[in-house]
């Protein structure tokens, strides 16, 4: 079997800092490469002295391939490049390459300038990091080089978000990074073509999950924000610059639309506006709806919507807020939130996954009382909620994906090691079938093998392609017989028996007296002194060797006596 | 499997719309009539441009046609607003009655040149519904550029950028070993779409070209400079200007010129006006494909920026668009001003309107800048006319001194071309350098004419999984040259070959089971390899008499020699490429002997 290597340097069993190692066919290509939200050290980047103690990133790798804009799968980009040193090619889609600068620059602001972090990254470093992107289209098969060849395929975790693959010859590797099974309000579903791969590798977060309907889910989201607005509480909502916020953006606009509120909703950094006009630019890759009505009513122009400023957290009365990030780790949504935690009015409604060690993980594993910096102890009395809409596929999903893409063998990365073992028991129960080939045929022929070319040819052509002559060896042997009747009789009988016994072969009499077993030929002739006996003559080439001899000895054994 | 191309053309013939005929439209498929190709047996149609697929609806619809059709997301866009257009102009005017007796072919030897010209009026149809064009269009698969897609495992097509529009494509159709690019419409210039992908026709067996400019004597850029200055002189001059246009392609480059010339011409006054039922629809479109513009474009959307700088002349009012001069363009309406309208035949659309609004005044100008129609048959019903007409043609397609450029570039073993490429314009007879000039010529079509492309499919790929290519052993013929043996089991699905190891020969059945005879039969198809060399009898005769036999005799005969064992009763036939062992059924002799022979033979 080919052999293809892959090595997580980080999100294997975990999720956060996804990058992964893969071999494939002398080629090696390291897939996202992300930073992990819940670390301020050196564990917040992945590994990568696993390469580096063997030499340069450069003359190691290939390619690098970013699936989206997540900083947990594009966070180390510039660390990576710029301070570890790679200038290889880095392929990301249209969208991710617009849209992952902005983050990585927001990410280097709150380490930096709120967090006072030295030895990061710097903008610089962006800028340089990003020259080295090469923008790939959706379907468009990239030729990295002579042999390795990738594909992005549409993924709808996020918007530009793909699932690549990776191909060397024959064999082939698909990496989901994240995606989404279902399409969204602003997003379509992920789409794989029966590629066939060696090997699958795709996340798992949501392994154990089948998720209820996002209908569902929509109307409890609706239900939770419109009923602490009209008590008169707070809401907030800690999100990403980009992604599920549009989503719930849009939604709570045709909410609010509809139900005709009048409570504010904000949208934190000054970002929206920025990442609006993102997604209008690049609606192409947003669901069919939108696409379709884009020219008439952009969805992405809110009306209920509007900037947020710092001092409106103060404000008296309801409001909607969404803040970055989402995890609530730093930044804005945090500052809110310790503002808001002490009043049980108020709530925080958590829409995607938090990594460990962040704010968010631990009010979403039911910590009340939080140690914040200077000892600090911030005790939550606000409602704590946990939405999923963070767009992965559940395991329905997953699932669904294995049988589009029918790989050979499937690897589960980006989730928890105990769910990831039941998925594996789902997956090896259901797939275990593959529709096999057309009945195999066996064929004989000649390699001619040429410089680098090879051809396979029938062996007459190879001969004859060399200018060299076929040597026939043929051989014929006399076996006799105790028969006193006629040579045709004799033959005749030799005919019955062979082909009695002989029930698979093509066993001929011809009309000149002879019989043929496929391109045997086998003559009766009388014995120039026994009349008693009879001459069997059987004649073939070197080819027919194994049925000729086998034939020889049959006929050595005597007819059966002729039926009377 | 049969794949055929089809590119799809359509020509409005002059047929006056105002007055006495309903318009028709010629039959794309003239061939469908003289059954040269029946379209249920088309498995693949591959859209060029969204110029080349206005009659798609006639195929999708009404030939049984079952097939897939592929087209990248502009073409596919933009194809449907020049249809939207197209239907959204003809039912403006509807006919109670259609024209048809002067498709008598008496009736029609009498008419005016084009109609009495036109060949098989009788196939001529209707425009389609727009319920047809959204019929048509959902049967399209999208794909990308440089996007590999398998068909049936047996080919391979790509469309590739063919730098003319938004998402124009050429082709390529290629097998293993064999390669055929069809180049179609396509541009060197950088105007606002992706430059055309020339490096990926390299190694053709035949690049079918096609989709020529129809103007080889205009230089597009000239033309453009001459279309600013004639519009800047006539609004100057108090007149208006009319730009007879399709409501995307050239325009975005006329706008963007105009965006550039407005200010500094003192033309910040003047309203440009855009009339179209897809106008909003075109001037949004042209900004979300930003992954199929030029690069300079492309990096404008990381800003994140409008790629065409129209958003801005709509943004600051000086372009305005309606969906036709009906409603609020009544009342904005003021002159001068420039329009660009549709269509560009002038036989039907809101140009008409503006023909006979303007014709009368000579301040007042029109510029044709397409090139698919003759301006002076365009013109030749609104005559007398008072007002100008400056004929720019801005056509970015190949010109001759291109192609010869772009045929040395990427050296096709052959190139095949519509007839009419092979030689000079009829108008321009003398014009040798008007025509594709190619070493080996040039294989000419016509219409309706069925060419067989130079190449024979002989090979096709195959793998040959590792276990199997260890167990081979080469050897060396000749310098350079190895062979070696193959017996492997060939797999194939989906028309993907795979060689494996034949299976190992079963395990003999333990004592157990009384053997049968069928059993002990040799399976026929496990071949020996063929053989080649000649035997040297006087080696031959000394191997044998190592091997312990001593009554060895040699007879001479006219193509060989005869070696005799006597003591054996065997006799062994020696010529150039044959050898006979003839014996008695002493089946451990013949093995003896067939291994002595055999070390004299290579294998293959």
């Amino acid at each position: 079997m080919p052999e293809i290597r892959v090595t997580p340097l980080g999100a294997g069993q975990d999720v956060g800092r996804s990058c992964i190692l893969v071999s494939i066919g002398g080629k090696n290509v390291m897939l996202d490469c992300g930073m992990h939200m819940g670390f301020n050290d050196d564990r917040r980047f992945p590994d990568f002295s696993y390469i580096t103690r063997n030499g340069r990133l450069t003359d190691f790798l290939d390619c690098v391939i970013i699936s989206h804009f997540h900083l947990d799968h594009c966070g180390a980009l510039p660390y990576f490049s710029e301070m570890v040193g790679y200038d290889g090619p880095i392929y990301m889609t249209h969208p991710t390459q617009a849209i992952c600068p902005i983050l990585l620059e927001d990410y280097r602001k709150i380490a930096v300038d709120k967090k006072g972090e030295a030895n990061f990254f710097t903008s610089q470093m962006i800028k340089d990091c990003m020259k080295k992107v090469v923008a790939v289209h959706l379907h468009q098969t990239v030729q990295v080089d002579d042999e390795l060849e990738i594909k992005a395929y549409y993924a709808g975790h996020v918007l530009g978000a793909a699932m690549f693959q990776i191909k060397v010859g024959s064999e082939s590797v698909v990496y989901t990074g994240d995606y989404n099974m279902t399409p969204d309000r602003h997003l379509g579903a992920a789409w794989i073509d029966k590629c066939r791969p060696n090997l699958l590798i795709t996340e798992s977060t949501y392994a154990t999950t089948i998720r209820d309907s996002k209908r569902c889910r929509e109307r409890d989201f609706l239900k939770k924000v419109h009923e602490t607005v009209e008590r008169g509480g707070k809401v907030l909502i800690p999100v990403f610059a980009l992604g599920r916020a549009q989503e719930l953006c849009i939604l709570l606009e045709t909410f609010w639309e509809r139900v005709n509120l009048k409570a504010p909703i904000y949208f934190s950094t000054g970002l929206t506006e920025k990442a609006n006009h993102y997604y209008k630019l690049f609606i192409t890759w947003t669901n069919q709806k939108i696409r379709k009505t884009f020219v008439q009513r952009n969805m992405f122009e809110f009306k209920h919507i509007k900037a947020f400023d710092r001092a409106f957290a103060d404000n008296p009365g309801p409001m909607v807020v969404f803040a970055t990030p989402g995890m609530l780790h730093a930044g804005q949504s945090l500052q809110i939130f310790r503002k808001w935690a002490g009043n049980e009015k108020n709530m925080v409604i958590m829409p995607g996954y938090c990594v460990q060690g962040t704010v968010g993980h631990k009010i979403l594993s039911g910590q009340r009382k939080l140690e914040m910096e200077g000892r600090q102890v911030l005790e939550v009395k606000m409602q704590v909620e946990y939405m999923s809409f963070s767009a992965h596929a559940d395991a329905k999903g997953i699932m669904q994906l294995v049988g589009q893409a029918e790989p050979e063998s499937v690897l589960l990365v980006h989730g928890e090691a105990k769910k990831m073992e039941f998925l594996k028991q789902k997956i090896e129960q259901e797939f275990r079938l593959l529709p096999s080939a057309k009945k195999p045929r066996l064929l004989h022929g000649t390699l001619i093998m040429k410089d680098s070319s090879f051809q396979l040819v029938s062996s007459e052509q190879a001969l004859k392609e060399l200018g060299l002559a076929e040597h026939q060896l043929r051989f014929t042997c006399r076996v006799h017989l105790h028969d006193s009747r006629k040579e045709q009789e004799t033959a005749a009988r030799v005919y019955s028996h062979l082909k009695s016994v002989l029930k698979d072969h093509c066993v001929q009499h011809l009309p000149d007296g002879s019989v043929t077993v496929e391109s045997i030929l086998i003559q009766a002739a009388a014995h120039s002194e026994d009349p008693g006996t009879k001459v069997l003559l059987v004649s073939w080439t070197y080819q027919d060797e194994e049925l000729g001899s086998y034939l020889t000895s049959l006929l050595k054994k005597g007819l059966p006596q002729a039926p009377s | 499997m049969q794949c055929a191309q089809i590119q799809i053309n359509h020509h409005y013939v002059g047929l006056w719309t105002g007055h006495d005929f309903h318009p028709q439209f010629p039959s794309f498929a003239t061939c469908s009539k003289t059954e040269l190709i029946d379209l249920s047996t088309v498995d693949v149609i591959l859209i060029s441009n969204y110029h080349c697929m206005m009659a798609l609806p006639y195929i999708t619809e009404h030939t049984g046609f079952t097939g897939t059709v592929y087209a990248t997301e502009p073409t596919v866009q933009i194809g449907r607003l020049l249809m939207e257009e197209l239907v959204n102009f003809i039912e403006r005017v509807p006919k109670a009655q259609s024209a048809s007796l002067w498709k008598n072919k008496d009736i029609q030897r009498l008419l005016p040149s084009p109609l009495k010209d036109a060949v098989e009026v009788s196939t001529w149809r209707r425009c389609y519904t727009m319920q047809e064009v959204n019929s048509a269009l959902s049967k399209i698969q999208l794909v990308g550029y440089s996007q590999k897609i398998e068909l049936f495992g047996a080919v391979q097509v790509t469309p590739l950028s063919s730098g003319y529009a938004l998402g124009s494509s050429n082709w390529i159709i290629q097998s293993h070993y064999e390669k055929v690019s069809y180049v179609s419409g396509s541009s060197l210039l950088t105007t606002h779409p992706q430059p055309m992908d020339q490096a990926s026709l390299k190694n053709s067996d035949v690049l079918v070209l096609t989709g020529l400019t129809q103007i080889p004597t205009a230089n597009p850029d000239g033309m453009v400079g001459e279309f600013c200055s004639n519009l800047a002189l006539t609004v100057r001059n108090g007149g208006n200007v009319l730009v007879p246009c399709y409501p995307s392609g050239v325009i975005y480059d006329l706008l963007e010129c105009l965006y550039q010339y407005i200010d500094s011409a003192g033309l910040s006054n003047i309203p440009f006006y855009f009339i179209s039922p897809v106008a909003n629809s075109s001037l949004e479109f042209s900004q979300i494909f930003a992954e199929w513009l030029c690069h300079n474009k492309q990096t404008k959307v990381y800003l994140p920026e409008p790629p065409f700088p129209h958003a801005e002349l709509i943004q600051t009012n000086k372009l305005r668009h309606y969906p036709s001069i009906h409603g609020d363009f009544s009342n904005d309406f003021r002159q001068p001003c420039v329009v660009f309208t549709g269509h560009p035949s002038l036989r039907f659309g809101d140009v008409v309107h503006f023909m006979e609004l303007w014709g009368k005044s000579s301040l007042n100008t029109v510029i044709f800048t397409e090139p698919d129609f003759s301006y002076l048959e365009a013109l030749a019903p609104y005559q007398p006319l008072a007002m100008k007409c400056i004929y720019c043609p801005i056509d970015t397609r190949l010109n001759f001194i291109q192609v010869s450029k772009l045929l040395k570039e990427v050296q096709p073993l052959h190139v095949v071309c519509p007839e009419q490429y092979t030689q000079p314009p009829p108008a321009q007879s003398h014009r040798m350098d008007l025509m594709i000039d190619c070493q080996p010529p040039a294989m000419s079509y016509r219409r309706a004419e069925v060419l067989a492309l130079p190449f024979k499919r002989l090979f096709e790929k195959i793998e040959i999984m590792p276990e199997l290519a260890d167990s081979l052993v080469p050897m060396e013929i000749k310098p350079g040259i190895s062979l070696a043996t193959v017996s492997a089991v060939l797999h194939t699905k989906d028309n993907k070959h795979v060689l494996q190891p034949p299976p190992r020969p079963a395990p003999p059945t333990s004592g157990k089971k009384r053997k049968r005879a069928s059993e002990d039969i040799p399976d026929c198809k496990v071949l020996k390899p063929l053989l080649s060399g000649s035997i040297p009898v006087e080696q031959f005769v000394q191997t044998l008499e190592k091997h312990g036999f001593s009554d060895v005799k040699v007879e001479d005969t006219a193509k060989g020699h005869i070696v005799l064992l006597q003591e054996a009763e065997t006799l062994i036939q020696i010529e150039e490429d044959s050898t006979h062992i003839i014996c008695d059924n002493d089946e451990m002799l013949r093995v003896r002997l067939r291994d002595l022979v055999l070390k004299f033979l290579q294998k293959f």
